[in-house]
């Protein structure tokens, strides 16, 4: 029994982890590339939102998610009415609350990379006739891979690390909301540190072996002379 | 037959400065535009290719108006169809020599086209290489392969030989001839180095601080300001120190570091880092071929 709930939480731990990163890659890499090519003046101010998750408590943005999506409130109430939609404890708020805490972490590695390409690039495929969109996909992205495999993993292990997000608007609810951060807490709260420890190994092992798989892979992308 | 005449201000190291030129180009003429650094001579390429936009003014390409403040038409660099070749070849690291030459081909164009010219440039060997993987010589072959390969009307070489060797340029120069022969597009040229223009181009425009100084063919540009009985170099002052009675001068001209004497009076107001120009008159000098 114990090892069913190991697995299913496993399971529902990296599904998140998947959803998370599969959305972001394409929402990130959107906004990374407006944040590279616009000069308007709202430039800065998006910039801050990106980058809120990094300085706030996750608890502070997963209590105004639970609030903003909670039955009591319009948006909530009016997803629920609508669109039966439901945020909170459900997998749907932990991917919502998970894609947004993990933003920056998808967005800041794929804008550097950008940045870090010649404009002269651009500018010569733009000579040739090509259109942004052609650009972007056969100039921009291929050049960019490193930054777009770190965003990738690191927004994966960041998303199974997660604790407060996902405990504020998952509200802990076995095999439906409670990840493996949460069930650590959980079992040392009930003093059960055996078990504990399993899904803190885990938890330690996975993370540390994809670390160590992104560092090996750039650095041999960068040993070939691609930058 | 291209005619730019344009205003566009520069923000410069040394302050804001308005680039305002006047020129005319004809067809298949191969130009060069010569100047020193920060002269304007970039950006006024830039400007013809669409990359930069003027303040005011027309382009003029054949009767078609690429530019015009008055009317705002403005012809997007996409659809301008000249060549480029960059100062840092510009070649993209994800794709082959060859791809990135099939890539710079239009809906419709031949491919067999891009072996032709890559024959011609002499890159056959290294179609299926990387950027990565090739001498500086090497791409700015493959960059000049893939402004051509377009067939554009205006071939636009921003000093696409200032990265390499002498012996790499002397070469290289060959190839830019035989290509503009072959092609016969109408061919501009950034540089500043006067051997390269008079060896490729037929006409100079001479830009300094934002405006023409002169123009006309190399030689009547070059031998007007250069050629007289003395020689002529600018360098810079580095050491004065005395010896006896004269002054002992250390100067960098171009890539050397020479020693010359000077009297009390004539080192009067010369301070270290002074630009100076050092003449020498009536001796016979000794020139050896290398």
């Amino acid at each position: 029994m114990m090892n069913e709930i190991f697995i299913s939480t496993m399971l529902l731990t990296f599904k998140l982890a998947f959803v998370t990163t599969v959305i972001l890659l394409i929402l990130g890499t959107c906004i990374a590339y407006y944040l590279f090519v616009t000069k308007s003046h709202v430039k800065p101010l998006i910039e801050t939102i990106v980058s809120m998750p990094l300085v706030l408590p996750p608890t502070v943005l997963g209590f105004y998610l639970l609030v903003a999506f909670s039955q009591e409130n319009f948006l909530g109430r009016f997803l629920q009415e609508y669109f039966g939609f439901r945020l909170t404890f459900t997998f749907a708020g932990l991917v919502f609350g998970s894609v947004i805490f993990s933003l920056p972490f998808m967005v800041h590695p794929i804008q550097n990379g950008l940045a870090a390409l010649p404009k002269s690039l651009s500018e010569a495929a733009t000579i040739l006739g090509k259109s942004k969109v052609n650009i972007f996909f056969k100039i921009l992205l291929p050049n960019i891979k490193p930054s777009l495999l770190t965003g990738v993993v690191i927004t994966f292990a960041h998303t199974i690390g997660e604790f407060g997000v996902v405990l504020m608007i998952g509200g802990n609810i076995p095999q439906k909301t409670r990840v493996a951060s949460l069930a650590v807490y959980d079992q040392v709260e009930s003093l059960n540190y055996h078990e504990a420890n399993k899904y803190a190994l885990t938890l330690f092992v996975i993370s540390f072996c994809v670390l160590l798989l992104v560092y090996i892979v750039n650095k041999k992308y960068f040993a070939k002379g691609f930058k | 037959m291209i005619h730019i005449d344009i205003v566009k201000p520069l923000n410069l190291a040394s302050g804001m400065m308005d680039l305002e030129v006047d020129i005319k180009i004809n067809d298949g003429a191969f130009v060069a535009f010569y100047g020193q650094s920060g002269a304007g001579k970039t950006t006024l390429l830039r400007i013809l290719s669409g990359l930069e936009t003027p303040k005011e003014g027309k382009i003029e390409v054949d009767g078609e108006v690429w530019f015009d403040s008055s009317t705002k038409i403005n012809k997007p660099a996409q659809k301008r169809g000249v060549g480029f070749v960059f100062q840092d070849f510009a070649l993209f690291p994800n794709m082959t020599v060859k791809e990135n030459l099939l890539y710079a081909l239009k809906k419709g164009d031949t491919k067999t086209y891009v072996d032709e010219v890559m024959e011609v440039v002499g890159l056959s060997e290294l179609h299926a290489r990387y950027p990565h993987q090739l001498s500086g010589g090497q791409k700015q072959r493959v960059a000049l392969a893939r402004a051509v390969v377009c067939k554009p009307k205006i071939l636009l070489l921003d000093e696409p030989l200032s990265a390499l060797d002498a012996q790499m340029r002397s070469k290289l120069q060959d190839k830019l001839l035989e290509v503009h022969k072959l092609f016969g597009m109408t061919t501009v040229l950034v540089s500043h180095d006067v051997g390269e223009i008079f060896k490729l181009c037929g006409d100079v425009v001479w830009i300094e601080n934002g405006h023409i100084k002169s123009k006309g063919t190399p030689k009547q540009i070059f031998f007007k300001h250069k050629t007289s009985a003395a020689f002529e170099f600018i360098g810079e002052l580095l050491e004065i120190t005395k010896n006896e009675m004269i002054y002992i001068l250390v100067l960098h001209v171009g890539h050397e570091v020479i020693k010359t004497i000077a009297t009390k009076d004539e080192i009067v107001g010369l301070n270290i880092g002074d630009r100076v120009r050092v003449i020498t008159k009536s001796f016979h000098p000794i020139i050896e071929k290398l």
